[in-house]
Order: C-alpha cells, then sequence, then structure tokens
C-alpha cells in the first residue's frame, strides 16, 4: 500500500513537470511572437502572428491550469505564469531565443512547428485523458501553424538572394538548440513506461523528413549536427529568458496581486 | 428551483438559439456548434461549452452571454462547463448557420472537411492551391486567391476575389 501509494506521488511529480515543460514552451514561444504586434512586415503577416501567440497563449491556459491542479497546491495557469521565476521556468531554450528580424522568426517557428505537431499528434493517444483532450485540441490549431511557418521557410528560402542568406544564417544559428526536443530525462522515462507521453527520441524521425523536405524545397542546407544547446527543460536558462519575465511579469511584480 | 417549474430542455435549448456569437452576431451559439450538453444537475442547469479555439478571447464573454441571457429567463443556478474532447470542429456549425454566415460576406467552411492529422496537403488542395471549393461570398466566382491562413479572429483566414476584386473572410476548417 505504502509502496503503491509512493508510486504515485513519483508520477504526479513527473507529471507536473511534463506540464510545466510542455506549458512553459507554449508560454515562452507565445510572449517572443507577441513581440512582433504591429512591427510585422505586412499587415497579414502582422495578423498572423498574433493569431499564432494567441493560439499558444490559450494552450498556454491549457496545460498551465492542468499543472496547477495537478500539483494541488492551489495555483492557476495566471499564478504560474506570472509569479515564477527564471530558474523555475521549464521551456527549452529555443523559444526564449530572440526574435532576430522576420525570417528568424519564421525559421524558429518551423523548427519548433514541425516538433510541437508530431508530439501533440502522439499524445492524443496519452493514458492521460486529461492530456489526451488538451493535444486533440491543440493539435489543430498546430496543424495550421506548421502549414504556415513551413510554406513561408520554402518562400523565403527560394526567394531572393537576399532572403536565401537570412534564411540559411537563421537556420545555423538555431539549429544547436533543436536537439533540446529530444532529450530525454528520468521524468520522461517514467511518464513515456506509464504511456503518458511518447519517447522523445522516437518524434526525431519524423522531425527530421518533415525539416528535410522543406530545406531542401526551399533550397536550404541543412545545418551540419554539432553541439547542441541544453539545460532550459531542468531551469537552466540563456540570459534572454530573464528579459522576457521582466516585461511578461512587470505588472505582477509591480503590482502584486493586482486583478481587473 | 422547484422540478416543477422548471423549463423543458427544449426550451433552454431554444434560449440559447438566440444568443448571439459576439464576434460575428449574425450566427448564434448554437449554430456554432459549441454548445454540447444542457442538463439539470440537482436544482441547477449545466451547459457545457466548447471552445472554438483554445485561445479565442471570446470564450468568457460567450460564458458571461450565456448566464446573462439565461439568468433573464429566471435560471439563476447555472453552472457553465468546459468540454475538451471531442475537439469543436467546423463540421459541427449548422446548415442554417454557414447561410447566414454567406449572407453576412463570410465564405463558410467547406463541410466536411474539418482536420483529420493531414491537414498541410489537404489545405493545399482545397484552398491554398487550387481554390475551386471557396466561393466568393458576394458574387458567387470561385475564382479566388488566399491572402493569408490568418485573419481579424481565430477561426477566420483571409481570401480575395479575382472577378469582384472584394477581399473576404473565410471560415477556416478545423
Amino acid at each position: 500500500m505504502a509502496t503503491a501509494a509512493l508510486e504515485t506521488a513519483v508520477d504526479q511529480a513527473a507529471l507536473l513537470e511534463f506540464l510545466l515543460r510542455i506549458g512553459d514552451n507554449a508560454l515562452i514561444l507565445g510572449h517572443r511572437v507577441s513581440e512582433w504586434c504591429g512591427h510585422s512586415p505586412a499587415l497579414e503577416e502582422d495578423i498572423a502572428l498574433a493569431n499564432t501567440a494567441l493560439d499558444l497563449i490559450g494552450q498556454t491556459q491549457l496545460w498551465l491550469g492542468l499543472a496547477g491542479e495537478v500539483e494541488g497546491k492551489g495555483r492557476s495557469a495566471d499564478d504560474l505564469a506570472y509569479l515564477r521565476d527564471g530558474y523555475d521556468f521549464r521551456n527549452i531554450l529555443l523559444v526564449e531565443r530572440p526574435n532576430g528580424d522576420f525570417g528568424k522568426t519564421l525559421m524558429r517557428q518551423f523548427l519548433f512547428d514541425a516538433w510541437h505537431y508530431l508530439l501533440l499528434k502522439a499524445l492524443k493517444g496519452s493514458t492521460e485523458t486529461r492530456i489526451a483532450e488538451i493535444a486533440e485540441k491543440a493539435f489543430k490549431e498546430v496543424s495550421y501553424h506548421l502549414d504556415r511557418s513551413r510554406d513561408l521557410v520554402i518562400r523565403l528560402g527560394d526567394g531572393t538572394a537576399e532572403s536565401h542568406r537570412r534564411m540559411q544564417e537563421a537556420l545555423d544559428d538555431l539549429w544547436p538548440y533543436t536537439g533540446e526536443m529530444f532529450a530525454a530525462d528520468a521524468v520522461d522515462a517514467a511518464l513515456v513506461e506509464a504511456g503518458i507521453i511518447p519517447e522523445p527520441q522516437s518524434l526525431k524521425a519524423g522531425w527530421d523528413e518533415i525539416v528535410a523536405e522543406a530545406l531542401a524545397e526551399g533550397t536550404l542546407k541543412k545545418s551540419a549536427d554539432g553541439y547542441m544547446h541544453k539545460g532550459g527543460r531542468r531551469g537552466v536558462h540563456t540570459e534572454h529568458l530573464g528579459f522576457i519575465l521582466s516585461e511578461m511579469q512587470f505588472l505582477q511584480r509591480a503590482y502584486p496581486g493586482a486583478t481587473w | 428551483m422547484d422540478p416543477a417549474l422548471r423549463p423543458s430542455l427544449d426550451e433552454v435549448w431554444h434560449w440559447l438559439a438566440e444568443v448571439p456569437d459576439p464576434e460575428i452576431p449574425v450566427i448564434s451559439l448554437t449554430d456554432l456548434g459549441i454548445i454540447r450538453n444542457v442538463a439539470w444537475r440537482d436544482d441547477t442547469l449545466v451547459v457545457t461549452v466548447t471552445p472554438t479555439y483554445s485561445g479565442c478571447p471570446a470564450t468568457t464573454i460567450i460564458n458571461l452571454d450565456i448566464e446573462t441571457a439565461l439568468a433573464e429567463k429566471g435560471l439563476s443556478k447555472v453552472k457553465l462547463e468546459r468540454q475538451l474532447s471531442p475537439a469543436w470542429t467546423t463540421d459541427w456549425i449548422s446548415a442554417e448557420g454557414r447561410e447566414k454566415l454567406r449572407d453576412y460576406g463570410i465564405a463558410p467552411p467547406i463541410d466536411g472537411t474539418a482536420a483529420d492529422g493531414v491537414l498541410m496537403k489537404r489545405v493545399d488542395r482545397l484552398s491554398g492551391r487550387s481554390n475551386l471549393t471557396i466561393a466568393c461570398p458576394r458574387c458567387g466566382s470561385t475564382n479566388t486567391e488566399k491572402i493569408s491562413q490568418f485573419g481579424s479572429t481565430p477561426c477566420k483566414a483571409s481570401y480575395r476575389c479575382t472577378n469582384c476584386l472584394e477581399p473576404f473572410d473565410y471560415f477556416k476548417c478545423i
């Protein structure tokens, strides 16, 4: 009996960790993309970026809402988003990379979307029904994100000499941050074992295929696999996260507990 | 509420059919297909609602509108429950709702084409490259082109008619 209770406790801790990881990915990328609002090169792109950010923030509410429920300490999605500090965030480093130019933002989006799409597709079959339900919802939205970011990576890659140069630079710059998507630790192992999440490495072949196809069509050259930056999943972030939080959490830091 | 005084569930559905969508007021919440269930639980009326898009800012307004509409009919004990699965699909928009959208200038989603996991290819086929089936809601021409997969609300894409040259919204399929 005591052992069963202990096992459940371990599972809940792992579950919470996973929910923070997936929720923080959506939150931080959503916030990053929202920085474009009012600054995009064309009105349609401004609207598309804002819509993408909105979808991601909506998914954040579902993931972090469930994280708070699993944690059982009465914390809401808002509490988790606004009242945690950098080392408590579990997003991968890729999503906190600065936006750079429009091409770099789109390349980051594409590399993330291709993975996000495959991850959510697999999570639709999760043995944890609350996760499967959120994944079912988010998957539809992310399909659109991937469709768009893939299309633009191809068009800009196979565009002018200048757009091609920028897209290749963006790819080479972001590539060392893609390895973390497929990293696994004890948290992943426990949840894979329980059938709650897919083996992270199992998404790699599908991701490689989606990426290789788009890069080839966009006349871009796949970067060499070398050193991969990691750390975000265990709370070790680059300096960029702090700047995001200082803006995103400003109101709650300046006026703790403010509501309207 | 005294069971004898309770309105029938049919009546409640009828009331909900009169609550407009806050962003596209020509269609009602029932036309949109987001009211999944209405039931009595003891003396409380439970209305189950599913979101269109997870980040749709209209969701809170929709909940408020439902509560207000039912309160006006004398129902004070109303509980709203969120249901995520099965996820909302544009296939649930009623035939009547589709006509109302068209009259309003929004091309309705093509029936039976909601997301099934092969969205990229299907979107190309149905909307991006061939445009065979998305008709301009103003002149009816099928010579239309996609401007952007995103539009003024999360549920819409931007299109343009190459015959009458009018830009228009297309209610995208999910």
